[in-house]
Formats: structure tokens, C-alpha cells, sequence
């Protein structure tokens, strides 16, 4: 037992010097405002890897970013012909998946990643979307894989392999745009260093989305006093009708 | 322009949702009616959600009938005290119709409900109103054929006998209030004034001079939709004032323009288009009712949203 103690600390050094690289990153901006014009945002991810040792050329290194919205918890219904009219018949809940995802790697995430670290980290879209077993497990798949594509097709889904560029094993640079519509929340935000299939080293940082100004306020107001804000939304239908019908007599005398 | 939508949460260009609200505005403005019917559709086009819809654009008919009563106070052409009659139907039908609506979305059903009543609503109408006003076109042509008498029917043998001397009638007050639920129960499920169905059931069912119908119909459907706005506002959250105040800008303008075009043209013609538009709605919701959709799935909120 001793032995095995002894040579775990002789070797210490050596195994930690293999994983002695460190990513240092920072993004172009960490706050994202949704104003009333608000039309998306691009955001700039950047960094580089910090190591105490020289480069290993055998081992090339592979960058992965993701950025995930806040989880929110989805219904996927399957339209079904009943009695002629196509209807919502099956459904699937998803117990979280995000607002918001995107992939971002240097290379095809198959060729850089295996599945067991994909599992563990939960990296590929797949991965990141957790269905309730509601008994009909064989269902499960072709509901993910809808939300999936329904979700690609706008936009609120990414993959962009290849989009992170990498000069001589340090320095990358990756951008991601998020759309008009954006859920408030935090967007975390990591950037995984992998080799050899496995993620060697992981930096998490977030970027915070948030309602500001008019957007902010009328929110809260809907759902703090949903009272006032009923009441507010009325008065403000009766002025303008009001006033539109005041303004055309004005026009017509 | 681009503008945020702090309730439904998406990003639509202004000038789009000023223009649709001016082109229903003109539409109404021309035939008397709130124009929801065409409104809501509209907005699920544009990627609004189906609940922000229903409960905003009932907000927006608020404006517009309130715009068009105050003309018809100003002539007198309101009769309040079947306007209450109907209003306290009405009331209770739209906290039926919230309750019903709320059910049914947890079901994931209340796309197929709305768009169930937008088919079997659009095409009773419309068609009616079709035969209707053709028959009125041909009756001008041919002015030897006399009006049919009014017909005492069950409706005058029903108790709780009311007068409504506006509307120069003395019946039961049961018929109105039936009349009001069901106005109410469809203006919190399609998020409409109700007045496509209002109006003929006034002139038809209950036996109203025309000149009166529309200002009652008008002042009813304040209520109902305001009330119903309240209750979308205080259970579900989706109303949406900033989309409101953009559709009702643009409704409020085309409305007064619509008026001029319409004072211009004949009465049957106007009711010919209107239900040629009518049909037109209901023929294309059919037809996605009955037409294999491209995506078959959907995504809804989840029940821990």
C-alpha cells in the first residue's frame, strides 16, 4: 500500500504536468440588454491556453464552446389524422432542455469528442435535452429529434463545427449570435480544450440577459400586479379610441 | 423597424404590425364589424403565440368598439338597457369561456378548439350572409316582392317579459342573455368582439331594428372584451400592451378610412364582400385543418413553465 502511495507521489508531477494546461477567455460583453429595438446580439469569445510546459505536436488540441440559455421545461405534441383533421394526438414532455443552445468546435464534434465524455459533460444537443420517461421510453427519441429541428430551423439551435478558430494550439476566437427573440436568464457560456477524444481542461463564464428600461418594467408589472397592468392596458385602449374618434370629428367639422 | 415584445417575447417589425392592424382597421371600418376574426389568424401568421393572440388582440377590440359606440351614442343608436341584458350574458360567458380556454391549453387542444370555431363560425356566417345579401341584391332589382311579417314564434312565449323601447320590443329577457354567454364563451376561446355573431343574432334571433343592432352590439362588446382581457391578464399573463397599442394605432386610422370607402358603396354589395371575405378565412383555416401539415410536431410550454 505504501509502495502504491510512494509511486503515486513520484509520479505526481508528471501526471499533472499532462493536464497542466489552463483556459483563460473572457467574452466582448457580458451583459446582453434586451431593449424595445432589440435585434440580437453577437457576442465575441476569446481566450487562449495557458500551459507550463512546452507544446506536445503529437497531441493536437481541440476547442469546443457551448452557450446554453436558462432550461425550461417543453411539451412536444405530434399532429395525428382523426377523423379527417389533423390534430395534436401524442405528446412528450421534456423535462429541460435550453432556450437557447449553441455548439461551437473546431472540428467536427464526432471526430473530437467521444461519447462517454459527451455524456458526461453534456456537450452535443442530444445530450442536453432530458426527456421524462413517461413510461413510453421508445417514444422518447423522435420527440427530442423534432424539438431539435424545430428549434434548428429557428435558429435557436446551433451547430457551427469548424467556427472556432485556433492559431498554434493558444489563442481561439469563436462568435456566437444570439436572436431577436431571447428568453431573459443566464447564458452559460463553456469553453471546453480537448485531445485525444477527452476534455482535457473547462472554463465556465456566463453571460447575463436581461429586460431593461420599458421591456423591464412592463414585464414585472404583468406579473407582480397583473391587476394594474389589466386595467392599465384597458384605460390605454379606451384613451386611444377615444382620442381617435375626438381627432375625426375635429377632421370633419 | 424591429420591436421587442416584452409579453410574447419576439421580435416583430412595427410597420408590419401597424400595417395589419390598418388593413383590418379599413376592413372594419367599411363593414361594422371588430375584425378580430381576421386579426388573430393574422398574428398567428406572424409568429405571435396563440395565447398572447387571443388575450391581446381582445384588448385592441376594446379600443376599436369604444371608438365606434361613441359615434353611435352621439346618434342615439344604442339601446343600453338590451346592451346590459346581453352584457350580463356576455360576462358569464367569458369567465366560462377562460375557464374552458385554460382546460384545454393544458390538453394542448386550444389551437384545434380556435380553429374549430374560426370553420363552423365563418362558414355559418358567411354563407348566411351570402344568400342573404343576394337575395337583398335581387329583392332591389324586382321591388314588386313585399317583406315576410315578423313571425311570433317560441321566443315570444318565453317568461321574464322585459320592454326595450329603444329597440321597440317587448320579449322575454332569456333569449338576450343565451345570446350574451354564447358571445362571451367565443370572444375568450377565438379572442374576437363577437360581433360577426352578435349582429345576426340581433337582427334574426331577437328581432332588432338594424339601425340599433350594430351601437348594441358595439357597447356590449366593450365590456365583454375588456373583462375578458382582465381575466387573460390576471390568470395567464399574456397580454401583450405593447403589441396592443401597435395594432390598435394602425386599427384606429384604417377604421376611419374604411368608413369613408364605405359610406361610398351600396349596402347589399358591402355585405356581399364581407362574406366573400368571411368564406375566404374559413376556407383557408379548413383547409390547413384537412391538409397534412409540413411539421407534424409542435412545441408547447411545459406544466412547470
Amino acid at each position: 500500500m505504501i509502495r502504491y502511495i510512494a509511486l503515486f507521489l513520484l509520479l505526481w508531477p508528471v501526471l499533472a504536468s499532462a493536464q497542466n494546461e489552463e483556459i483563460v477567455a473572457d467574452l466582448s460583453q457580458r451583459r446582453v440588454s434586451i431593449t424595445t429595438n432589440f435585434t440580437g446580439s453577437e457576442i465575441l469569445i476569446f481566450g487562449a491556453v495557458k500551459r507550463s510546459t512546452a507544446i506536445v505536436a503529437s497531441d493536437p488540441l481541440d476547442v469546443i464552446i457551448t452557450v446554453a440559455g436558462p432550461d425550461e421545461s417543453f411539451v412536444v405534441r405530434k399532429m395525428d389524422r382523426i377523423a379527417g383533421i389533423w390534430v395534436n394526438a401524442a405528446q412528450q414532455e421534456i423535462d429541460s432542455a435550453p432556450s437557447f443552445y449553441s455548439v461551437m468546435s473546431t472540428a467536427p464534434l464526432e471526430d473530437i469528442l467521444s461519447d462517454t465524455e459527451d455524456l458526461r459533460y453534456r456537450i452535443s444537443k442530444e445530450r442536453v435535452i432530458r426527456a421524462v420517461d413517461g413510461g413510453a421510453g421508445a417514444a422518447a427519441p423522435e420527440f427530442t429529434e423534432a424539438l431539435i429541428r424545430i428549434r434548428e430551423s429557428e435558429d435557436i439551435y446551433q451547430l457551427n463545427e469548424g467556427e472556432v478558430s485556433f492559431f498554434d494550439g493558444t489563442l481561439f476566437r469563436a462568435q456566437v449570435a444570439l436572436p431577436a427573440n431571447l428568453t431573459e436568464g443566464d447564458y452559460e457560456t463553456t469553453i471546453y480544450l480537448v485531445r485525444n477524444k477527452s476534455v482535457v481542461a473547462r472554463h465556465k463564464t456566463t453571460i447575463a440577459v436581461s429586460k431593461v428600461g420599458l421591456e423591464r418594467f412592463l414585464y414585472n408589472l404583468a406579473h407582480n400586479q397583473p391587476l394594474i397592468y389589466g386595467i392599465m392596458s384597458l384605460f390605454i385602449a379606451i384613451a386611444a379610441g377615444w382620442l381617435a374618434s375626438a381627432a375625426f370629428r375635429l377632421l370633419r367639422n | 423597424m424591429q420591436i421587442y415584445l416584452p409579453i410574447a417575447e419576439v421580435s416583430v417589425n412595427a410597420f408590419v404590425l401597424l400595417g395589419m392592424g390598418g388593413l383590418v382597421g379599413v376592413l372594419s371600418g367599411m363593414f361594422g364589424v371588430g375584425g378580430g376574426f381576421l386579426m388573430t389568424p393574422l398574428l398567428f401568421f406572424i409568429g405571435i403565440p396563440p395565447a398572447v393572440a387571443v388575450a391581446t388582440e381582445a384588448n385592441q377590440i376594446v379600443a376599436s368598439s369604444f371608438s365606434g359606440v361613441l359615434a353611435h351614442l352621439r346618434r342615439k343608436s344604442v339601446d343600453l338597457k338590451m346592451g346590459v341584458v346581453l352584457l350580463i350574458g356576455g360576462l358569464i360567458g367569458a369567465a366560462i369561456g377562460v375557464v374552458i380556454f385554460n382546460y384545454l391549453r393544458s390538453l394542448g387542444q386550444v389551437d384545434l378548439l380556435v380553429r374549430l370555431c374560426y370553420v363552423v363560425f365563418l362558414g355559418v356566417v358567411g354563407s348566411l350572409m351570402f344568400v342573404e345579401s343576394l337575395n337583398a341584391l335581387r329583392r332591389s332589382k324586382n321591388p314588386a316582392a313585399t317583406p315576410k311579417r315578423r313571425k311570433h314564434g317560441l321566443i315570444h312565449a318565453l317568461p321574464f317579459k322585459m320592454r326595450f323601447r329603444v329597440s321597440g320590443l317587448y320579449i322575454s329577457v332569456i333569449p338576450p342573455v343565451i345570446v350574451g354567454i354564447v358571445v362571451g364563451i367565443l370572444a375568450a376561446i377565438m379572442g374576437v368582439g363577437g360581433g360577426f355573431i352578435l349582429v345576426p343574432a340581433m337582427i334574426y334571433l331577437l328581432g332588432m331594428p338594424t339601425k340599433v343592432v350594430i351601437g348594441t352590439s358595439l357597447f356590449q362588446i366593450i365590456f365583454v372584451t375588456g373583462f375578458t382581457t382582465l381575466l387573460h391578464a390576471t390568470t395567464n399573463y399574456t397580454v401583450d400592451v405593447v403589441l396592443a397599442v401597435l395594432l390598435l394605432i394602425g386599427g384606429v386610422v384604417g377604421a376611419q378610412v374604411g368608413t369613408i370607402i364605405g359610406a361610398r358603396m351600396k349596402a347589399e354589395q358591402l355585405r356581399i364582400l364581407l362574406a366573400g371575405m368571411v368564406l375566404l378565412v374559413c376556407g383557408k383555416l379548413a383547409l390547413d385543418l384537412l391538409i397534412m401539415p409540413a411539421e407534424l410536431y409542435s412545441i408547447g410550454a411545459g406544466a412547470g413553465h
